[in-house]
């Protein structure tokens, strides 16, 4: 009993993180190019938490012969699209006009673009909670150990995973990684050595939205609702993962993700669910006394 | 300007003095009526003024209590405890019989002792802190509504007598409401023999994931769940245990007994039980009373009228059966004769709580909630 409920934990812990790792992977892409903590990416979730919730609807009501597979596939499809599009035309229209100006600036510009994007929801749609259909499949060989972790844990987990190993091998080996890493050293000589520098922080925000909306609407399926607020409290935590892990590096958000879940699944499992919160940020606290930069986070040397 | 001001304070002195002489002549049979009527918070008091005075006005187009008429006497105590003791005062001078009021806990637990030294009784429509009650400092003190633990009470009592549970978990959203409901759970079930609490925790709202308390349930063994908080947490737990096949019964509170719930939650929030006020809108006199206000008043009666009513009804009714304005034998009337009233037939027990009057348990029963029997 005692070895079933530390497991169940584990695994629930590693799904809770794999979910802050999924929002917390644009946090930190953006941040690493730009040095712009980018507020908006909860909303950026949530939308694409929305599209699904749309699509999925519109079509168990207009066809409700459609496959179920092919409800979900489209419905994913749709939200990623949806949010890497808002994802683009906010950078566009925020962020792009201040590249030049101080960080500040372009810091409350994401602000002021949380709270547009909250409220344009808010009106669009709104302000009650809706039941959000479960769009994960129940796999029938999970059965057995359904009490410990569920389908929907798994495939959050398992999607963290894939989605990790993509960045990763992305910005390793391909020629868009490349100009990534070059601007993200250095915009300047970047734009120099003939890398269009527009183009690749517009590429790395579609990137950082598509997998946030690939976590909003895995969350929303696990839980079965939404409103127009839940980006928030998702995006806080999300970003305190990445600062945790070291913001500005991919496998540090990750593993920041995964040690914040952790610790939240173990605190509340083993000592009291009242103090949730304090945990996580205790270890924050934690780290960044000991690690200032974060687990992963390089030091930046300061330019003179 | 000292001394302008020393005058005008004699002269509303001697003015309220007056007044109280005026009020306290003749045969009639005076009611008091306190609460606030002005400020912050006078939506909460003004409709029992409205509701005292359509009762007595009814009453003495009736020929009035054993011939006598009914006269009410208004006065404000604007909330502030500070306040409701003089208000206490001025009604105990204009020679009361019994005062319908306060409205709030802290400004009601202010005037009791005022009206308990000069045997007066008194019958909040709204003051609903337990111990004003259940302390057992105040027998002059009765309320025509719930105390704020009443569906606690009535949520342990189910839990225990009708489904037999012997380990309970109670969880809460850690907020006022939620949290004050889950801790009268607590002290409940600390009364019940047979059954206890296994575990008692707080969970973080608006979190993604609420796996670890639901596996702790599990590890606990409990047999049922009792959830203080409102609806949005609710349907994630209830669907997150479904999901989990722990099929226990899920008991909430007022917060949850909400049509959303059953929305979100859909087919997860079937068997799910809630307690909620008891449902008057049928009762053909809550009807009456709230017509006859929209002719008097040619507005909606605001918060606590149908109470006010009830309490105005009862004390009118105890009057009259007890054939005297004697302290001794009103109370005894309130608490052995039942009374017709918007809010059912009521009369009052030992501690001043109304019975027939609270909360009932809810299930939800194909998308909508209906009442256990």
């Amino acid at each position: 009993m005692q070895l079933e409920y530390f497991i169940s934990l584990l695994l629930g812990g590693l799904a809770k993180g794999s979910i802050y790792a999924l929002i917390a992977l644009g946090y930190t892409m953006v941040y690493g190019i730009i040095q712009l903590i980018n507020f908006a990416h909860g909303e950026i979730y949530m939308i694409g938490a929305f599209t699904a919730l749309i699509f999925s609807t519109v079509i168990t009501y207009t066809m409700p012969d459609t496959a179920f597979l092919i409800n979900v596939g489209i419905s994913f499809t749709g939200a990623i699209i949806f949010a890497a599009a808002y994802g683009f035309t906010m950078e566009r229209i925020a962020y792009r006009p201040l590249r030049n100006a101080p960080r500040l600036s372009a810091l409350i510009s994401a602000i002021g673009m949380s709270i547009l994007l909250q409220n344009y929801v808010l009106l669009a749609q709104t302000p009650d909670f809706l039941p959000f259909p479960s769009l994960v499949p129940n796999f029938s060989f999970l059965e057995p150990i359904e009490y410990i972790v569920s389908s929907n844990q798994i495939v959050i987990i398992v999607t963290t995973i894939i989605v990790m190993i993509l960045l990763t091998l992305l910005i390793k080996f391909t020629r868009v990684g490349k100009a990534m890493r070059a601007t993200a050293q250095d915009k300047t000589m970047a734009q120099l050595i003939g890398i269009n520098v527009d183009k690749i922080i517009a590429i790395t925000f579609v990137i950082g939205s598509s997998t946030a909306a690939l976590g909003g609407v895995l969350i929303s399926s696990n839980i079965g609702q939404i409103n127009y607020y839940i980006g928030f409290i998702a995006g806080i935590k999300a970003f305190v993962a990445a600062v945790l892990g070291g913001i500005g590096s991919i496998p540090g958000a990750v593993l920041g993700s995964l040690i914040l879940g952790l610790t939240e699944s173990f605190g509340s499992g083993y000592i009291s669910s009242d103090y949730e919160d304090a945990f996580a940020f205790i270890f924050l606290v934690i780290i960044l006394i000991f690690k200032p930069e974060g687990i992963l986070g390089r030091k930046d040397n300061q330019k003179v | 300007m000292r001394s302008k001001k020393l005058l005008t304070l004699f002269l509303v002195v001697m003015i309220s003095l007056i007044s109280t002489f005026v009020f306290s002549a003749g045969n009639d049979i005076i009611i008091g009526v306190a609460g606030a009527h002005s400020g912050d918070l006078a939506s909460y008091g003004l409709p029992s003024v409205n509701a005292a005075q359509l009762v007595i006005d009814e009453v003495n187009k009736k020929g009035g209590i054993d011939g006598r008429k009914v006269k009410l006497l208004i006065e404000d105590d604007v909330c502030k405890p500070e306040v409701a003791t003089n208000t206490a005062t001025k009604l105990v001078g204009g020679k009361v019989v019994a005062v319908i009021g306060h409205i709030c806990s802290g400004a009601t637990k202010a005037a009791l002792g005022i009206y308990k030294q000069s045997k007066i009784v008194c019958i909040s429509p709204s003051a609903t802190n337990p111990p004003l009650t259940q302390s057992g400092d105040y027998p002059n003190f009765y309320r025509t509504i719930a105390p704020d633990d009443a569906q606690a009470n009535v949520m342990v009592d189910f839990a225990v007598k009708n489904l037999k549970v012997k380990k309970i978990a109670i969880i809460h959203d850690k907020g006022d409401y939620g949290k004050g409901f889950a801790e009268f759970c607590q002290a409940y079930m600390a009364n019940q023999k047979g059954s206890k609490v296994v575990l008692f925790e707080g969970i973080t709202p608006g979190s993604v994931d609420y796996s670890a308390i639901i596996n702790k349930i599990k590890l606990k063994g409990a047999d049922a769940v009792i959830f203080g908080g409102y609806h949005p947490e609710a349907s994630k737990i209830v669907t997150q245990m479904r999901k989990k096949k722990m099929n226990m019964p899920f008991l909430s509170d007022d917060g949850v007994k909400d049509d959303t719930f059953i929305k979100v939650a859909g087919s997860y929030a079937e068997g799910v039980y809630a307690t909620g006020p008891m449902d008057t809108s049928k009762n053909p006199l809550a009807l009456k009373a709230v017509a006859d206000h929209k002719k008097k008043y040619k507005s909606e009666p605001g918060a606590f009228y149908l109470n006010a009513y009830s309490a105005t009804l009862a004390i009118v009714n105890a009057i009259d059966k007890a054939d005297s304005t004697d302290y001794e034998k009103i109370r005894t009337a309130l608490q052995n004769e039942y009374v017709e009233t918007p809010l059912g037939k009521i009369k009052f027990d030992r501690r001043g709580d109304a019975i027939g009057v609270g909360f009932s348990v809810y299930q939800v029963k194909n998308g909508a909630y209906v009442e256990v029997k």
